[in-house]
């Protein structure tokens, strides 16, 4: 069972949400693992503090000159879409943030003078939280994509047990790397004009990808009171509300678990836990 | 031309509420929402929308040919997993979810069955309000190339803050360090990191600013919600002074804020935070960029306590 917790707009609760539930259902005696692959700014170790780390780099491909027998005829310049590949009287020069790695300046050239090389975009983390199994990936500083660092991420993940993945926010390519493959998807939101809106594009990439998604409201009673109503009418499933409160925002500000200090947090949790295992 | 980008790392620190303000104060200026797969600034800024055009980026795959036989070349090739044999129709279906367009499929095809067709990635609009002009997109569902409807509203802003006289630009950044974050800082004169007093913001704060070291970019700081918790706040000031970076600002928490949001009303409007927003404006913008116009709206559009006699 792959739960992917996502939301258009970010700090909607996110990673409160999936540290809370992999805690929760860890004490419970389920096989956890948690993954976070919100590899810009991964957050879930913050909370779970994971120890035995294991830290491993993880590469994309990147074409390089093999041989010297270039005869600059433009092919594969020619052939990139990307404009990662410029030729050269000489040679070939790769713009390594710009190339996908798809592989066709490779097949392009006759002389066969490109081979490939791996270049690491970033690293791979594995760890021990207490009784759960913790991963996280985290990408480099300046490095643009990160969409085949989170699928690496994803694609270890193991196929049994309860896993968990905290996504990036936003609907892109990045978002959906980390949704692909789920069995459920919980969009945190809030009822604010901005939560709101990002919810509804939010859903539309889960149904572009046919996943089913529920949502957990966030700070509930900050906003506007006929959010649930209007969620109701699109024909959403509101699993949970969360009110804003003071133990919560404190906890989290600490990087501390607020399950325990929050009765409203643990009902939502408990709410999640039990559609998880329905 | 001066251009502020605004961002943060770390989601829902308070980047758009303070762009609108921001572009309230300054009166006449051109704001770009950069969040183009979330893009909320429009919902803040009333105007109308003057211009609509769509955004053609990449291509996608098409494999319609009486021909194929269904020799799965192209499936191997792609890297991308975009392609499909599916063995009980003995035919190759294309997901335009993961398709790149990157042209693998159609090299290696040796019956020629591969077309490409153009990518309609989103579209962009621009708005006419009372602040200046508003640029702003909308990424369609589940489309990738979010970097480049970035790059290219930020150069639309340009050319409209040129052709109108604007010498401001101030520019509402996505989430995150990767490609659309990148697009939306190049070139900036100034990045704004909004941030808040949480562990996690600290560990996403620094990450924005090796982000613009990176780049080489000056920095400034805005602690958003600085008195939940101000030991963190402190501890914030002082890793900004060690890296030579100034914080410009504090904001106090005040659930009013998310209220006055949900009535389309900017965070100007509450008392506790406007003067702090209009402290900001002029240490950011100069004191004879930020309209003095401003603090009598508050009392235009009153937060509503139940007093009359205001």
């Amino acid at each position: 069972m792959r739960v992917v917790f996502a939301s258009g707009k970010g700090g909607t609760g996110k990673t409160l949400l999936s540290t809370s539930l992999a805690l929760h259902m860890s004490r419970a005696g389920s096989r956890v693992t948690y993954a976070d692959a919100d590899v810009e700014e991964p957050n879930g170790h913050v909370f779970l503090r994971p120890t035995n780390v294991v830290k491993s780099l993880v590469t994309v491909p990147l074409p390089v000159m093999v041989m010297p027998t270039c005869s600059g005829c433009g092919l594969c310049q020619e052939f990139c879409e990307f404009n990662a590949v410029i030729s050269l009287k000489d040679r070939a020069v790769v713009f390594p943030e710009l190339c996908h790695g798809c592989g066709g300046c490779l097949l392009v050239c006759p002389e066969y003078v490109l081979g490939e090389r791996g270049r690491d975009v970033g690293v791979m983390t594995r760890g021990r939280s207490g009784d759960m199994d913790f991963r996280m990936a985290t990408l480099h500083v300046g490095e643009a994509r990160s969409a085949p660092l989170i699928e690496a991420l994803t694609s270890s993940l193991p196929a049994d047990g309860v896993v968990i993945v905290d996504a990036p926010p936003g609907t892109s390519c990045s978002t959906m790397a980390a949704v692909r493959g789920a069995d459920l998807v919980v969009l945190a939101t809030e009822p604010t004009p901005f939560g709101i809106h990002d919810l509804k594009l939010a859903v539309g990439m889960t149904r572009a990808l046919n996943v089913p998604s529920v949502v957990v409201v966030n700070r509930a009673d900050l906003g506007s009171p006929h959010v649930l109503d209007l969620l109701e009418k699109e024909g959403l499933e509101v699993l949970a509300s969360i009110p804003h409160e003071r133990a919560i925002a404190e906890a989290y500000a600490h990087g501390e678990m607020a399950l325990d200090v929050s009765p409203s947090l643990r009902r939502a949790i408990e709410s999640l836990e039990r559609r998880i295992l329905q | 031309m001066r251009q502020i980008a605004i961002i943060s790392g770390k989601g829902g620190t308070g980047k758009t509420s303070i762009v609108a303000s921001l572009f309230a104060l300054a009166g006449r200026a051109v704001a770009v929402d950069c969040d183009v797969d979330a893009a909320d600034l429009a919902l803040v800024v009333p105007g109308d929308d003057v211009l609509r055009e769509p955004f053609v980026a990449g291509r996608k795959a098409v494999l319609d040919c009486e021909s194929c036989a269904a020799c799965a070349e192209c499936v191997s090739a792609c890297r991308s997993g975009a392609l499909e044999l599916d063995t009980d129709t003995e035919t190759i279906r294309v997901d335009p979810l993961r398709c790149e367009g990157c042209g693998v499929c159609g090299l290696v095809c040796p019956m020629g069955c591969v077309s490409y067709r153009d990518n309609v990635a989103g579209e962009w609009m621009v708005r006419r309000t009372s602040s200046g002009i508003l640029v702003h997109a909308a990424l369609g569902i589940a489309q990738d190339n979010s970097g480049k409807l970035v790059a290219h509203i930020r150069e639309e802003a340009r050319r409209l803050a040129k052709a109108e006289g604007h010498d401001l630009i101030l520019i509402d950044g996505p989430p995150g360090i990767g490609c659309p974050v990148h697009a939306a800082i190049t070139g900036a004169d100034l990045l704004l990191v909004v941030t808040e007093p949480t562990l996690s913001g600290e560990h996403d704060l620094i990450r924005v600013m090796d982000l613009a070291d990176h780049f080489m970019l000056d920095v400034n700081v805005l602690i958003n919600k600085h008195d939940l918790a101000p030991r963190l706040t402190s501890r914030i000031e002082a890793l900004c002074a060690r890296r030579g970076v100034d914080v410009v600002g504090r904001l106090p928490f005040d659930p009013a804020v998310p209220v006055a949001l949900s009535r389309g009303e900017l965070p100007l409007v509450v008392e506790s935070v406007a003067p702090h927003l209009h402290a900001l404006g002029i240490a950011l913008l100069g004191r004879q960029h930020v309209s003095p116009g401003v603090l009598p709206r508050r009392e235009a559009r009153p937060v509503d306590r139940g007093a009359v006699d205001d």
